[in-house]
């Protein structure tokens, strides 16, 4: 952040500024050389900060009016959609925010996998990322426990029993983390304070995020480096702050249309009725973002390696700069690994399709089948490739086209122009 | 810019085609025109009117509705009686009230203020006086089932005779819209039950319609202003955007770069 001599212009600007120099991190924040390829892909960083003060600031409100209390917290929430101003309003994009939240932490996370946004020199960030990830879908999950209806209750008790999978010590940790022997009042008013406690948490991820990027600066879709600042890049304001901005419209359209006109289409029936430990649901299902890694848990037959897939799923993305064998970053030019990428898009979308479905017959078979290969696009095919794989030329710079003529060039520029 | 709307499109179906698999339901539900869908979808008054008294002469004598208040028959988006008629409805019920000042609980006529007087006094009694059976709370009931108000609809006029494989248990009947056809609820409905004020015909297929629209207000009051705000913001949205759009063509124009 010193690479630049900033001084301000003003006598207090300068008083002020030495002794605390905010005014040269607002002058790095809106000078920060940008590549200028950046296409839309990239806008979701953005977004995702807008997401998460949306739901500190929903989260808040509602956090004023909910009573968290096995026998009240139904009713209060009921209170909030009729009798609070705007209760219903707010509700409805805390509840929708969350499903917006991890609709673009996911396209996020694949553009990063796309473009290998996670190899050298940003692997910090990235697993600062898989961290911030990591605490979403625990804020997400205990969120979703609060309302206390049935699916509320029946997902807690689901995912805490997960614990009793450990050896020796899991049903004495259950016991502890339900602060009783069932899912109860003590579980709701715990979840509710860590609820409220993680978002911050988030907040301070997301910080050291951002710090983590502006050290070497954006990865890009040509995926090589860029001098900077040079003709390559442009200043962050106003040109990327008012791409993210125009991108950030585009999705509160869409988040807009969910929370006035399809707000309980993302959630279950069964969360309006109100929690009963005598009745089980028919299917219990988390919420559509975790579906995928739902799916790996129940595609193993053992409880406690069902847990240990599920986990392993997740933190596996945390060492994949160096499971990524290969020095090119951008899968434009990386022809073989652009094919095994769609399939695994393909293979986590089939894994939340089947984690919605009965675990038995086909879908368990196929859920074994897109586990097996989950496990195999990280572990086998990512390693192998970055050694066998024959890549295309990548040009010097942005701007400049490769040595020696131009056609490799032209056929990324065509390429890229495919995906943006 | 047209690989970004296929994005959103791409986002928009893998959500929808993602929750609708939870939704898979067997029997076709009976479907009719919803005056409350839509875009500009808001209730129809009269209907809401005739649902409520639907519920009241009918389904409170079981179900109770205990998220919703006499108050709220006169607000703005529900069935708008007059405060009068609200009062006089309100005060129609025995509420129990107290302690007053000789420690005694006594009963008065209802206020508006008063939530709707509940059938039961608790899940137990409801439970002892429906053969084991508790009819559920019908504050929020469409939104707590599957196919909502469809659902809904149709099961009130799905009671038929029941196939000669399947045989009943004492008060149990069939309908072929309930989950596995079993239902400890009598078909509530039969044509005149009730004696419409405004001179509708009371057929089942009207009952229902009118019951369900006012179960969906009653689980949904605000329903009418969402659909009203919804409107505004996504119009606002849209043209913030096109603006936006234009100012962010405009700047990026100083650089040698495709946006």
């Amino acid at each position: 952040m010193s690479d630049h001599d900033y001084r301000p212009k003003s006598k207090v600007g300068q008083w002020f500024n030495d002794r605390l120099p905010l005014l040269t991190l607002a002058n790095h924040l809106t000078d920060y050389p940008t590549p200028k390829n950046l296409n839309y892909w990239w806008t979701f960083g953005g977004i995702l900060t807008f997401c998460l003060i949306t739901q500190i600031v929903t989260g808040l409100t509602l956090a004023m009016h909910y009573i968290a209390h096995a026998d009240m917290a139904f009713e209060s929430v009921e209170h909030i959609m009729r009798d609070v101003n705007y209760g219903w309003l707010i509700r409805y994009i805390h509840a929708n925010g969350a499903s917006m939240f991890f609709l673009a932490v996911y396209i996020h996370i694949f553009r990063s996998l796309f473009y290998g946004s996670y190899k050298a020199p940003r692997e910090i960030i990235w697993i600062i990322g898989i961290i911030i990830y990591l605490l979403m879908m625990a804020a997400a999950f205990m969120g979703y426990v609060l309302p206390w209806g049935q699916m509320s209750f029946w997902g807690a008790t689901v995912i805490t029993n997960l614990f009793s999978a450990i050896p020796l010590v899991g049903e004495g940790i259950v016991t502890w983390l339900w602060g009783g022997y069932s899912v109860d009042n003590p579980t709701l008013t715990r979840f509710f304070t860590l609820h409220y406690l993680i978002p911050f948490l988030i907040l301070g991820l997301v910080v050291l995020h951002i710090w983590a990027l502006h050290v070497p600066g954006n990865n890009n879709p040509v995926g090589i480096d860029v001098k900077k600042p040079s003709k390559d890049t442009v200043p962050f304001h106003p040109y990327i702050v008012i791409k993210d901005g125009f991108a950030l419209l585009m999705f509160m359209i869409v988040f807009a249309f969910f929370v006035f006109y399809a707000p309980n289409i993302l959630g279950h029936a069964d969360n309006y009725i109100e929690a009963n430990p005598m009745v089980t649901p028919a299917h219990i299902v988390p919420e559509w973002y975790l579906l995928p890694f739902y799916a790996i848990l129940r595609s193993v037959p053992d409880k406690l390696l069902g847990v240990v897939a599920m986990l392993s799923a997740i933190l596996i993305l945390a060492v994949l700069p160096w499971l990524d064998t290969s020095k090119i970053r951008s899968a434009v030019f990386r022809p073989l690994y652009k094919q095994f990428y769609w399939i695994l898009v393909a293979d986590v979308l089939i894994l939340g399709y089947v984690g919605a479905m009965p675990a038995e017959g086909l879908y368990l078979l196929i859920a074994r089948v897109a586990t097996a290969y989950y496990f195999l696009h990280f572990l086998v095919i990512l390693p192998v490739l970055g050694i066998k794989e024959k890549t295309l030329p990548v040009p010097l710079s942005i701007t400049e086209p490769v040595l020696g003529g131009s056609p490799n060039l032209a056929a990324a520029r065509n390429k890229e122009s495919k995906i943006e | 810019m047209k690989n970004l709307f296929k994005l959103f499109s791409i986002i928009i179906l893998i959500i929808t085609s993602n929750s609708y698999s939870f939704a898979a339901e067997k029997a076709e539900y009976l479907k009719t025109d919803w005056s409350f869908k839509g875009l500009f979808g808001k209730f129809d008054r009269a209907s809401l009117q005739r649902g409520y008294q639907v519920y009241t002469e009918v389904c409170a004598s079981c179900h109770s509705m205990k998220y919703l208040s006499y108050r709220n028959l006169a607000e703005p988006g529900g069935p708008e009686f007059s405060e009068a008629q609200a009062k006089a409805i309100a005060a129609s019920f025995e509420v129990t009230d107290g302690p007053n000042s000789d420690g005694e609980m006594f009963t008065r006529p209802g206020k508006l203020s008063d939530k709707f007087v509940m059938p039961y006094d608790n899940v137990k009694a409801a439970q002892a006086a429906n053969g084991g059976a508790y009819p559920p709370d019908m504050s929020v009931l469409v939104k707590a089932r599957g196919g909502g108000v469809d659902y809904i609809y149709s099961l009130l006029q799905g009671y038929e005779e029941a196939p000669s494989n399947v045989s009943l248990d004492d008060g149990v009947y069939y309908n072929k819209y309930m989950y596995g056809n079993k239902i400890r609820m009598a078909a509530p409905l039969s044509d005149g039950l009730v004696e419409y004020g405004d001179g509708t015909n009371a057929t089942v297929e009207q009952m229902s319609k009118d019951v369900t629209t006012f179960l969906m207000w009653s689980a949904e009051p605000h329903l009418e202003s969402r659909h009203q705000m919804g409107f505004k913001a996504i119009v606002y949205l849209i043209i913030l955007t096109v603006l936006v759009y234009f100012s962010m063509k405009r700047i990026w124009s100083r650089v040698e770069s495709e946006v």
